[in-house]
């Protein structure tokens, strides 16, 4: 750099240069945010021409007839995202409350970062435990289990019903929640930690108890927040994969019961992909792609919403 | 609530602390013993297929013996070119949110998205590049394997650059530009040596992200059972290997998969384990 003769017209070229390029890369996440929805809603176009709304609600699917209904993907998705969810909250809240009350530094900084670990081990690492370990587990002993208590209760003997094989939507749920914890519980984690000291204080002044300031003062101060990282959960839980394809059973047909072998929109993209031999086929594996795609957007769009006002609220 | 003392109640509301604070620590257990579980799982039947023709020998035809060469190579690749091509992308955009406000609602909206795609599933990017590079071009090929990659290691580094580069002082920038220095070489020599652990951990915490990602790779770069170099056409990695492998019914393709699956958490373990450490070492 020369300091004694200023080189202005270098320094605004480079400048505007820099700029757009910075410019062009920002722009791009937008873009790719377009891009991704538009090409697979054209990808997906012939199948939402040919079956319409009938696409979402039928439970067919026939490869060789050419027939595609969602209906069972998108249950299956659902269902095994909702256990996956119901299963990982108490647990995260409580990493969470153990992190930010109970666990002193010493012990709170290594616990907080063998939960990060967790959230970064492969997805197929938890699809190959499922499937080797988790799945045999769960034939032997937790199905059979359930069958004799829960099945033969009144309402609930439906969902409990049938085969234990191991492989279905309670083993897929229960996989997705051991995934998913990790994320809840670093998000909770921070978002408690943003409680204002002196809010904390005057509880803990007035004579609470440590939970009574988790329950009756973090907990109503981060509400929006909380629902924020569950609903973060619910969004990873939703399109991830590898875990659920190995444990899910690969079955379309529709099956009330838990014990049962399904599919998910991304277990029946993953699954049949390569085996897509005609375009319609094809384009109906692309369709559910998109309403994977806009299933997620909307969680994820929620739970920042959420996180956001928080944040802003702290700020203030 | 009612915290007038004494309280009759004192007794019952400790003892409801004392087991709702329990029940805390043994969620908190239940975790790591998840932890423990998975890894030993892992390290015990990976280490039972661990040997040296892995390292030499190309992943077998259906039941015979055979090693993960083309894999472990291959994988190395994708990851290699996906950061390669995602890191200054990352970069770029991430200083356009830190240090540029010339569109204050541009800014917070990439903000906004990015974070969206942070969680985005990868399956959906998978099916977007198929979409935009396989089905024009008529074959699958690594370099769209390694560009779905990049898509996904993209939004880390984005954020991660933006949050570093906003923690720098500002003095540090004033006292660049009082020296007359154009912004754009302020930026570059200044605020880039300034952030460049915070940047470092970012690459290196998407580099663990994407080193596991299987859904993507299965309509990109597929798989390829012989030794290729070449990025344009089929090349094998190791999750697509595993994922074949894993749900085959053979034996010995088993072993592969654990095996396989060993190499792979013990690389994700290791990369996230070095940039949380960098991570550490800036905070203190």
């Amino acid at each position: 750099m020369n300091l004694a003769r200023p080189r202005r017209r270098s320094g605004t070229l480079g400048d505007a240069l820099f700029w757009g390029a910075a410019f062009g890369a920002a722009l791009l996440v937008l873009i790719l945010l377009g891009a991704i929805a538009m090409s697979t809603l054209i990808g997906g176009y012939p199948t939402f021409a040919r079956f319409g709304f009938g696409f979402l609600s039928k439970l067919v699917w026939d490869p060789v007839r050419r027939e595609f209904g969602a209906l069972v993907p998108i249950y299956g998705t659902l269902v095994t995202a909702l256990i996956g969810l119901l299963l990982a909250v108490p647990v995260a809240f409580g990493i969470a409350v153990f992190l930010t009350e109970v666990a002193p530094r010493r012990l709170a900084v290594p616990t907080s970062a063998a939960i990060e670990l967790l959230a970064g081990i492969p997805s197929i690492i938890y699809g190959m435990w499922g499937l080797f370990v988790f799945a045999p587990f769960m034939a032997n002993t937790l199905d059979p289990w359930l069958s004799n208590t829960l099945g033969v209760v009144p309402g609930l003997a439906p969902l409990f019903s049938g085969p234990p094989l191991g492989l279905g939507m309670l083993t897929a749920g229960i996989i997705l929640s051991i995934m998913i914890v990790p994320f809840i519980a670093a998000v909770m984690r921070d978002v408690f930690r943003l409680v204002p000291p002196p809010l904390r204080e005057s509880a803990f002044a007035l004579g609470a108890t440590r939970w009574e300031v988790v329950w009756h003062v973090a907990l109503p101060y981060t509400r929006t927040a909380v629902w924020g990282a569950i609903f973060l959960g619910l969004g990873r839980a939703l399109g991830e994969t590898m875990a659920v394809t190995f444990v899910l059973g690969n079955s379309h047909d529709f099956n009330i019961s838990l014990l049962a072998p399904s599919t998910s929109i991304a277990a029946t993209i993953a699954n049949e992909f390569t085996e897509a031999d005609s375009p319609d086929y094809l384009s109906a594996l692309i369709a559910l792609g998109f309403i994977l795609f806009v299933i997620t957007f909307l969680v994820l769009l929620l739970a920042k919403l959420m996180l956001l006002r928080l944040a802003k609220q702290g700020a203030r | 609530m009612n915290l007038r003392t004494p309280h009759p109640r004192g007794r019952y509301r400790k003892r409801v602390n004392v087991i709702a604070l329990g029940l805390a620590s043994i969620a908190t257990a239940l975790g790591l013993v998840a932890l423990v579980l998975i890894l030993v799982t892992t390290l015990l039947n990976g280490a039972a297929a661990l040997r040296p023709s892995l390292f030499t020998e190309l992943t077998p035809p259906p039941g015979a013996e055979g090693g993960l060469a083309n894999a472990l190579f291959g994988s190395l690749v994708l990851i290699f070119v996906a950061v390669l091509i995602g890191t200054p992308i990352g970069v770029l955009a991430g200083t356009y949110l830190a240090e540029y406000n010339t569109h204050p609602r541009l800014v917070g909206t990439v903000r906004f998205i990015n974070d969206i795609l942070l969680s985005a599933p990868s399956i959906v990017i998978g099916l977007f590049v198929y979409q935009v590079i396989v089905r024009p071009s008529g074959h699958f090929s690594g370099w769209a394997g390694a560009i779905a990659l990049a898509l996904i290691l993209l939004p880390v580094v984005i954020h991660t650059t933006d949050e570093t580069m906003q923690l720098i002082p500002l003095s540090l920038r004033e006292a660049a530009l009082a020296l007359g220095a154009p912004k754009w070489r302020m930026i570059t020599q200044v605020i880039y040596r300034a952030a460049r652990a915070g940047i470092l951990t970012g690459v290196l915490l998407g580099t663990a992200r994407i080193s596991g990602e299987t859904a993507p790779l299965l309509f990109t770069a597929l798989n390829n059972q012989y030794w290729s170099t070449d990025l344009s056409g089929p090349i094998a990695n190791l999750p697509v290997v595993i994922f074949q492998f894993a749900l085959s019914p053979y034996d010995s393709w088993h072993g592969l998969a654990w095996a396989g699956a060993l190499l792979l958490s013990l690389l994700v373990l290791l990369v996230s384990i070095v940039a949380r450490s960098l991570l550490r070492e800036k905070a203190e």
